[in-house]
């Protein structure tokens, strides 16, 4: 078995805005129907409610935070599962089961064991 | 025991032919290709050092299979202790059991459908079927696609890390995905073939022999899916291509064009192949006939014309129409439209010609109008057209023969 990380890229929205309430139901849709895989997950608030923190100049550094992610892209990462798969086509199966395969992309990536 | 004095040349093509044999078995035994590869690499080196001396073995597959097995074994162990566990599963399967060679033919499968797997991009599937199917070493195949051996080292390595940690299967697609995974196949093999078919650059005849390596592959598809139609097509339509080799390039390496081809120079027995296989092919799959076969068909029908006034332009044209019903591209509608020049004349080719769309930039449609210009003796426009098709051609062979044509403009044409 491989953990993967299927990592959700959509346009940057508020999910818990009412006008995505029918998504965020198919989202519960495909959370039960893969329950078999889907070990972990999370969607994400929008890009303006997030903190970049870097340190600058190495371990022991300045702490630097700044105001939301630093590209100005169309597709924004908005939420992940892991999933628990046999191989990738199982992986790639289940990741076009997910909402956001329809109008966005998601990212299949294989989890280095840690 | 066949004698030991067995060419030196026949010898390494069988233990290269079986070579990558044994790997497709090897990688699903000791599921790690580069193991598996290294093991292979080193049981082909004990074949090509023993067999001269002891002859060649009755079942050299056989051999190579419990050779290379063991190899990996040793291998795994010397790797690390964390490998204890594999060695000892793979050891297991030691001496060579039958069951490896009876699904010997299911593991070239697996090999095939993993090197060509969606997940792939194109230039590595290319690169990845070179190196495991044909069983070039790094540094051929990167000659021939012409990169530098580096790069190419870097790509196939960074292939196999992924088909290793994203867990790319070793399997041969399920019933109902295998038409759509075929495609993918056929699509590496087809442009394997066109990089050598088009080989003007470069290392032409090590390019030249991708055309055949490609022909290799498609009959081995073939050979393991004989009755899918895109396997009957892809090697139908490969045969009938490859058989015009020793008459589509004249002395100079300069390109013939097909109406100027010897056509006693083309390989009837691979013509009389593929003709059959298309019948048979084309049976399969009456309702909607696979595009591969679709074009095959129309290569026959140059193919089996004696001279090029006798080809069955009718037929021709049919074909294409066949061919858009099933891919319609600006392409396929070019190719149609050159045929309508041939069936009706120039002035109704070029009408068809300039009714496709999206093609302004693309070389071949503005030679084929220039050429169907002059024809129509307007030489001035055709003059101009000729202008802008040799600004756009990048292949310095095709640019001279447009040079040359240019240049005949307002000499009485033979047709």
């Amino acid at each position: 078995m491989t953990m993967y990380a299927a990592l959700i890229y959509t346009a940057d929205v508020d999910w818990t805005a009412p006008e995505h309430a029918q998504e965020m139901a198919a989202y519960g849709e495909f959370g039960r129907g893969a329950e078999a895989v889907i070990r972990g997950g999370a969607a994400l608030y929008p890009t303006s409610t997030a903190t970049t923190v870097r340190v600058a100049g190495g371990k022991g550094g300045d702490v630097v935070t700044g105001d939301g992610p630093y590209a100005e892209t169309k597709e924004v990462l908005t939420g992940f599962y892991l999933l628990e798969c046999g191989d990738l086509d199982e992986a790639v199966a289940t990741a076009a089961r997910i909402p956001a395969a329809r109008h966005g992309a998601v990212e299949v990536r294989p989890v280095i064991p840690m | 025991m066949t004698e030991p004095d067995d060419g030196h040349a026949a010898l390494v093509r069988v233990v290269r032919d079986e070579g990558r044999r044994v790997l497709a078995t090897l990688i699903r035994t000791v599921g790690d290709w580069q193991v598996a590869e290294d093991a292979v690499a080193d049981a082909v080196e004990r074949a090509l050092a023993t067999w001269p001396r002891t002859g060649v073995p009755e079942q050299p597959r056989a051999w190579l299979i419990v050779t290379a097995r063991r190899c990996a074994v040793d291998l795994l162990r010397r790797e690390s202790r964390r490998a204890e566990k594999e060695a000892s599963a793979v050891e297991m399967h030691l001496p060579g059991d039958d069951r490896d060679v009876d699904t010997i033919d299911d593991d070239l499968l697996r090999l095939v459908f993993t090197c060509c797997h969606p997940a792939l991009e194109p230039p590595a599937q290319v690169a990845l079927a070179l190196r495991t199917l044909c069983g070039l070493n790094t540094e051929e195949v990167a000659r021939a696609l012409l990169v530098s051996e580096a790069t190419m080292s870097k790509r196939i390595t960074r292939t196999k890390q992924k088909i290793a940690r994203a867990a790319i299967p070793y399997r041969v697609p399920a019933a109902h995905e295998l038409p759509d995974r075929l495609l993918t196949v056929a699509a590496t093999v087809y442009f394997l073939f066109n990089e050598g078919y088009s080989a003007t650059s470069g290392d032409a005849p090590l390019r030249g022999e991708l055309a055949a390596e490609a022909v290799r592959l498609a009959r081995l598809v073939h050979a393991l899916l004989p009755d899918e139609p895109t396997a009957i097509g892809l090697l139908a339509l490969l045969l009938l291509q490859h058989s015009r080799r020793d008459a589509r390039v004249d002395a100079e390496g300069r390109p013939v064009l097909l109406a100027d081809q010897d056509r006693d120079r083309w390989h009837d027995d691979e013509i009389v192949e593929a003709v059959a296989l298309i019948g048979r092919g084309l049976r399969r799959c009456p309702e909607r006939p696979d595009p591969y076969l679709v074009q095959a068909a129309i290569a026959a029908c140059h193919a089996l014309a004696p001279s090029p006034d006798t080809t069955d332009w009718v037929a021709v044209v049919s074909w294409y129409d066949v061919l858009l019903t099933v891919r319609d591209g600006p392409v396929e509608r070019l190719n149609r439209a050159v045929a309508i020049g041939e069936r009706d004349g120039p002035a109704a080719g070029l009408a068809a010609v300039d009714a496709v769309e999206n093609l302004e930039d693309h070389a071949p449609w503005l030679a084929s109008r220039a050429v169907l210009l002059a024809r129509l003796g307007r030489t001035g426009e055709a003059d101009d057209a000729f202008g802008l098709a040799i600004t756009a051609e990048t292949n310095a062979a095709r640019r001279d023969d447009l040079r040359r044509r240019r240049r005949r403009l307002g000499e009485p044409t033979p047709t």
